[in-house]
């Protein structure tokens, strides 16, 4: 059995990184997120793997950019401002296919908001955030093993379809600590990188050219969709969700992240109660479990989307209940964290009881 | 140089090959230098046999298709951050020479900060700044290096120094890194100052191939379209006040950091 260690979120990413064959990490100091700079700015020199703390956000996506450009295993870290500033680059590395794993550890805003946990960068994260049609592949733990069994999938998943991978954590996941223990089996996926500039001309007969550049209208267009034809494939084949007491449920809760926790703990205090409540819990948001929320929404009379924001994922989870029952929206803001007893007096009151 | 050719029975000595570049056309304007300098890029990649051992960043700005010229890998960097990509290929990459391209507005204003950084870390990489104290590729506004009563598109009236400060000397901000191994400021304007634009190209490269810091080769460039010059009336624009206010030379040849 694999050794259990007693880890942070954060430190349980950096580990788990590192056991995954990183080849460099490059990122910026920002609370709650800091321990994962930490934790590389010690390993990672000492085992001859490429470290650098950037003078910011906007330079450290760029190293991103040329270090996962040459084919190795990059990533950064960082929060929610952070974030803010490194989407310039995102667009770019999402355009120009280089896989790389991007760790959003959220905290509350707009602005420089608070340093406690939140999950209001829902529409930044699966929407966008940067210019242009492109999309992230945006995983959500919900534990700290589960931060760490997401790093291996990160990269995994990034490597396969040449996209970069966004591991949505908030500041209480990367804060608090938990038993966590690293995959043992682990084996790095053949990864075939022929596209990548590092040298190979003469090998190759011709340069690489790592571009987001596509100045003729039709070269641009034909980009665009060969990026779509890939979104679609990643929506086909990667969509993660667990489901809890869904079987009979009347209402049913979806939250991911921290808030899943809380809702799962909700579920069984309500069930005590004699109450059918049930949860899907989305583990991607991009692509979003929306095949599955639409299926229940012939079976529950209706949905409770909880979240650490104002209500950004109801907008997802409406769209793919398509009006047929009602939506409603749970909710804290500010790093206050979600109770059960409110989530089972909405769920009550949802019920008519 | 030993090289030689059979022609017509008769052995002659090779005394200059056309660089490997691309075959793709190059869309500079007449008279621009940007052509030049990327020409000597790939004399001295053909020269060293390290088309396999180097690899270019391009800017945002007139360089922006260096990659369809210059013939080794390439990655296009967003406005200002070339630095940064070669830093991250650098070092992930460390025995390859790593260079960029940048014109005054990606790298003196909107990455002054990633150029600087980079020059102070030291890093393994040859920056190759092109300043010819205009943005060309936008239509020819007012950049950081225009000079003070300089016309541009932005300043209609001439650059006005209490507005917009005076023009910024990076090549002299850098020399005095730790980092920087070698700075220099070189031009074009002739066939003995492009020699000697060659042989900074060399050293650059060399610096990156041999991990000695990074190095700065700024080359005081002139801009036809964007001074809205004739090519021969540029050349003494050039010569009469872009040489004047950026003296060229060595401003360090040794340094890095230990």
């Amino acid at each position: 059995m694999a050794e259990k260690y007693l880890m942070k979120g954060n430190e349980a990413l950096a580990e788990a990184a590192i056991r995954a064959g990183i080849d460099g990490y490059f990122g910026y100091p920002i609370t709650p997120q800091s321990e994962v700079l930490e934790y590389f700015s010690k390993w990672l020199p000492r085992k001859g793997i490429a470290y650098v703390q950037a003078e910011s956000e906007v330079s450290a996506i760029n190293m991103v950019y040329g270090a996962g450009g040459c084919g190795k295993r990059i990533m950064t870290s960082t929060s929610s401002p952070g974030f803010s500033l490194m989407q310039e680059g995102v667009s770019y590395i999402a355009c120009a296919q280089i896989p790389c794993v991007l760790v959003n550890v959220q905290r509350g805003g707009p602005g420089l908001g608070t340093i406690q946990p939140s999950q209001g960068d829902y529409f930044q994260a699966v929407k966008g955030g940067g210019h242009g049609d492109y999309r992230l592949i945006v995983l959500t733990p919900n534990s700290v093993q589960e931060t760490a069994d997401m790093v291996y999938k990160a990269f995994d998943l990034s490597e396969k379809y040449l996209n970069p991978v966004l591991i949505l954590s908030d500041g209480a996941l990367g804060q608090m600590m938990e038993a966590v223990e690293f995959k043992e089996d682990y084996k790095k996926p053949q990864f075939d990188s022929t596209w990548a500039s590092n040298g190979g001309v003469s090998k190759r007969g011709k340069p690489v050219q790592i571009t987001s550049l596509f100045i003729e209208p039709e070269r641009m267009e034909a980009k665009n969709n060969e990026l779509q034809a890939k979104y679609k494939k990643i929506e086909e084949n990667e969509v993660d969700y667990e489901l809890y007491h869904m079987e009979d449920a009347e209402v049913g809760f979806i939250a991911y992240g921290l808030s899943s926790r809380i809702a799962k703990k909700a579920v069984d205090l309500a069930r005590e109660q004699g109450l059918k409540v049930g949860l899907i819990r989305p583990k991607t948001v991009w692509p979003f479990p929306t095949k599955i929320i639409n299926e229940y929404s012939k079976k529950v009379k209706a949905y409770l989307s909880i979240e650490m924001s104002v209500g950004q994922m109801i907008e997802d989870v409406k769209l793919a209940v398509e009006c047929k029952i009602p939506v409603e929206h749970y909710g804290k803001t500010g790093g206050i964290v979600l109770s059960t007893d409110e989530i089972i007096a909405k769920a009550k009151k949802m019920l008519g009881k | 140089m030993s090289d030689t050719i059979t022609k017509n029975g008769q052995e002659f000595e090779v005394v200059w090959k056309k660089p490997n570049l691309q075959k793709k056309d190059m869309h500079y304007c007449p008279g621009c230098a940007h052509g030049t300098l990327e020409k000597l890029i790939q004399e001295v990649i053909d020269e060293k046999g390290i088309q396999d051992r180097i690899i270019g960043v391009a800017p945002v700005g007139c360089a922006v298709f260096a990659y369809d010229y210059i013939n080794c890998d390439f990655q296009e960097a967003a406005h200002g951050r070339a630095c940064a990509l070669a830093t991250g290929i650098s070092r992930v990459l460390p025995d390859h020479a790593v260079f960029t391209i940048q014109g005054d507005g990606d790298l003196a204003s909107i990455g002054l900060a990633e150029t600087l950084h980079a020059c102070n870390r030291g890093e393994n990489i040859a920056v190759f700044f092109y300043n010819n104290a205009i943005y060309g590729m936008t239509g020819g506004q007012m950049a950081p290096t225009t000079l003070p009563g300089q016309v541009t598109a932005s300043s209609p009236d001439g650059r006005d120094v209490k507005l917009s400060g005076m023009p910024l000397k990076v090549a002299d901000i850098v020399k005095d890194f730790d980092g920087t191994c070698f700075v220099t400021r070189q031009a074009a304007n002739n066939a003995v100052n492009v020699r000697k634009l060659k042989k900074a190209i060399e050293k650059a490269i060399d610096n990156s191939l041999n991990k000695r810091g990074t190095s700065f080769v700024e080359l005081v460039g002139n801009c036809p379209s964007g001074w809205k010059m004739t090519p021969v009336d540029s050349y003494k624009w050039w010569e009469e006040n872009m040489m004047k206010f950026y003296p060229l030379g060595d401003l360090k040849t040794e340094g890095g950091i230990k």
